[in-house]
């Protein structure tokens, strides 16, 4: 069928743009390490490349496409193009329940504590949103109760790093509330890249109940979509996929809420057909934006979470405008 | 097809026996008892209130009453699993939400959901929809912007999205609401179209003449109760239009056969 071909034909050419990103990105930073140049394992570079350039480039690859699933799944669900982990607090739940880790010390018991904590937070998040928002069915009391949700988790990152016995308090919470990909290592990679496969594994299915959901609760319910089920799977989905990932970048706002508008109308605005596209190219987009972080000049280097917040908080604001001007 | 052709058999039916519905401490069904059958179009009319779209939702399957039961061919529709039931009954809601900008063909497809397998398209699919399409007369539109058609064809795409899924009956909340006089024809006509292929259509309708004209029979609910049943000039004599909307009016005879003739405001004395 034709859609099925256009499709694939999009899948086709966002993932030559994303290996093209991940060549660069094993490439760029602060040291230059074009790949024809690299020796063998004697060559120092060989160890930036292989210890922190592909670890770091597999994150952002994988946060980039969970947050970008995470965001095509939630606009789909609630019926908002304004959806997004961030936006809702989803991702700053997560946060906390990480931190909380931190401030009381489990942290130290196991490697595992805190992605769990990390994804039990942004699990409870998505359920807290359809508990307090669902009800009343409406896209902006949806929005709501996510700012709410955000504002109460962000505080709570930051009063528990700030009472954590941390010297390093103030630049702990800089970097769970604007996320980075700076520094990572296998062992981050081992440790959440199995749950945000399983996670996409489950939000990816959701399709058809995202479609159904087109005609609204009842329309999707008369077609026998379980709206119970759906909301199940979606909590289940994004608490594995971006619960693992804020537990090892931290809190990245906006790629969720930009990536499906840049191919929604490439595929229809079929809710089931833009998860794929939305996923590859959240992977782009985070890939491109830490490349860039990366090669700023300065002493620091740019948390990509501050990038990201720099570009995505002015395509929110055209969003809006765009979205009164359609409603007006 | 295989639904559809299936529910000329005798035994296709959808029943409600004593059904009985309380919101928020008011009683909005009170022992409702109604049998359908396929084929035939029945309008379900009452004042505003009466407890039309809530008889109409547990008919669906999508509410469940207080007390009471529906059946559909004999087995509770409570205890249908989800997906089967969506494939027997097509539901219109009265208000329909159109959430994205999807294409005609495309939200037509909508209408398969409960055929198709978790990955696997439905081999039925195609054939399913451009037999929907044609139906409706929306095969030229099918790629247009379902969110930008005219009263009329938006209408005709809801219709025809529920005739996709090939369901035995075909329940719409106020399907005509908002149409205007030639586009409310074209989808009463439709409607009744459909119901001679064997679909058994139940509709909300709030103009009694056009119930009259298009349905096949007509159930006035007031006040949660079933207060007539049968063709609508018999079954609702000014006596039970005064009753049910306090109004006096009589059917008189038109071309296009019976009209109510509205003569006014009930005068408050006793029930004639």
């Amino acid at each position: 069928m034709r859609p099925v071909r256009a499709d694939l034909a999009l899948d086709a050419a966002l993932l030559v743009l994303l290996l093209t990103l991940s060549v660069a990105s094993v490439v760029a930073g602060r040291v230059w390490t074009p790949l024809d140049a690299l020796g063998g394992a004697g060559d120092p570079r060989w160890l930036i490349v292989t210890q922190l350039r592909i670890p770091r480039t597999i994150l952002a690859i994988a946060v980039g496409a969970v947050l970008g699933l995470a965001g095509a799944t939630l606009q789909g669900y609630t019926r908002n193009p304004l959806a997004d982990p961030g936006v809702l607090g989803v991702s700053s739940m997560g946060a906390l329940g990480a931190v909380l880790t931190i401030f009381f010390s489990l942290a130290v018991a196991s490697p595992w504590l805190l992605p769990l904590f990390a994804m039990a937070g942004a699990a409870l998040g998505v359920v807290l949103l359809v508990l307090v928002a669902a009800p009343a069915g409406e896209a902006v009391g949806f929005l709501l109760a996510g700012v709410i949700l955000n504002t109460l988790a962000s505080a709570g990152v930051a009063l528990a790093l700030s009472l954590a016995p941390n010297p390093w308090a103030s630049s702990e919470i800089t970097s769970w509330l604007m996320g980075s990909l700076a520094d990572r290592s296998v062992l981050d990679v081992r440790l959440a890249l199995p749950f945000m496969v399983v996670g996409a594994g489950v939000l990816l299915a959701t399709g058809p109940a995202l479609d159904a959901l087109t005609l609204g609760e009842t329309g999707a319910r008369a077609l026998g979509v379980s709206l119970r089920r759906t909301q199940a799977m979606i909590a289940v989905g994004v608490g594995l996929a971006c619960g693992a990932a804020v537990a090892v970048t931290g809190v990245i706002g906006f790629v969720g809420l930009i990536t499906p508008h840049l191919v929604r109308r490439l595929v229809g605005n079929q809710p089931s057909r833009l998860l794929a596209p939305s996923a590859l190219a959240g992977a782009c987009l985070l890939l491109a934006a830490d490349i860039l972080v990366r090669l700023t000049p300065g002493a620091n280097e740019v948390h990509v979470g501050v990038a990201m917040a720099a570009l995505g908080a002015p395509f929110f604001l055209v969003l809006l405008i765009s979205m009164r001007r359609s409603l007006a | 097809m295989s639904t559809a052709l299936n529910s000329k058999g005798s035994g296709a039916s959808l029943t409600a026996e004593g059904l009985a519905v309380r919101l928020g401490g008011r009683s909005v069904l009170d022992g409702v008892g109604l049998a359908f059958r396929p084929g035939e179009v029945s309008a379900i009319v009452g004042p505003n209130g009466a407890g039309k779209s809530t008889l109409l939702g547990c008919l669906a399957g999508l509410r469940r009453p207080d007390a009471g039961e529906v059946r559909l061919d004999g087995a509770p529709i409570a205890s249908l699993p989800s997906r089967e039931r969506a494939r027997r009954i097509g539901y219109l809601p009265q208000v329909p939400e159109i959430a994205w900008r999807l294409d005609v063909h495309t939200f037509v497809r909508l209408g398969r959901t409960a055929h198709r397998g978790v990955f696997g398209e439905d081999p039925g699919d195609a054939e399913a929809v451009n037999g929907a399409l044609e139906a409706t007369q929306m095969m030229a539109f099918s790629h247009r912007d379902v969110t930008t058609l005219s009263g009329g064809e938006r209408a005709r795409a809801l219709i025809a999205r529920a005739l996709a899924g090939e369901p035995a009956w075909l329940l719409a909340d106020e399907p005509l609401t908002g149409l205007d006089l030639s586009h409310q024809i074209d989808a009463g006509d439709l409607l009744r179209r459909v119901s001679r292929g064997g679909v058994g259509v139940v509709m909300s309708l709030h103009d009694l003449s056009f119930a009259a004209r298009v349905a096949d029979r007509v159930v006035l609910i007031a006040d949660g109760r079933v207060l007539a049943d049968g063709p609508a000039a018999q079954a609702l004599p000014p006596s039970i239009l005064a009753r049910a909307y306090g109004v006096d009016a009589r059917w008189v005879d038109g071309e296009s056969g019976p009209l109510l003739d509205v003569l006014g405001r009930h005068g408050g004395g006793p029930h004639v």
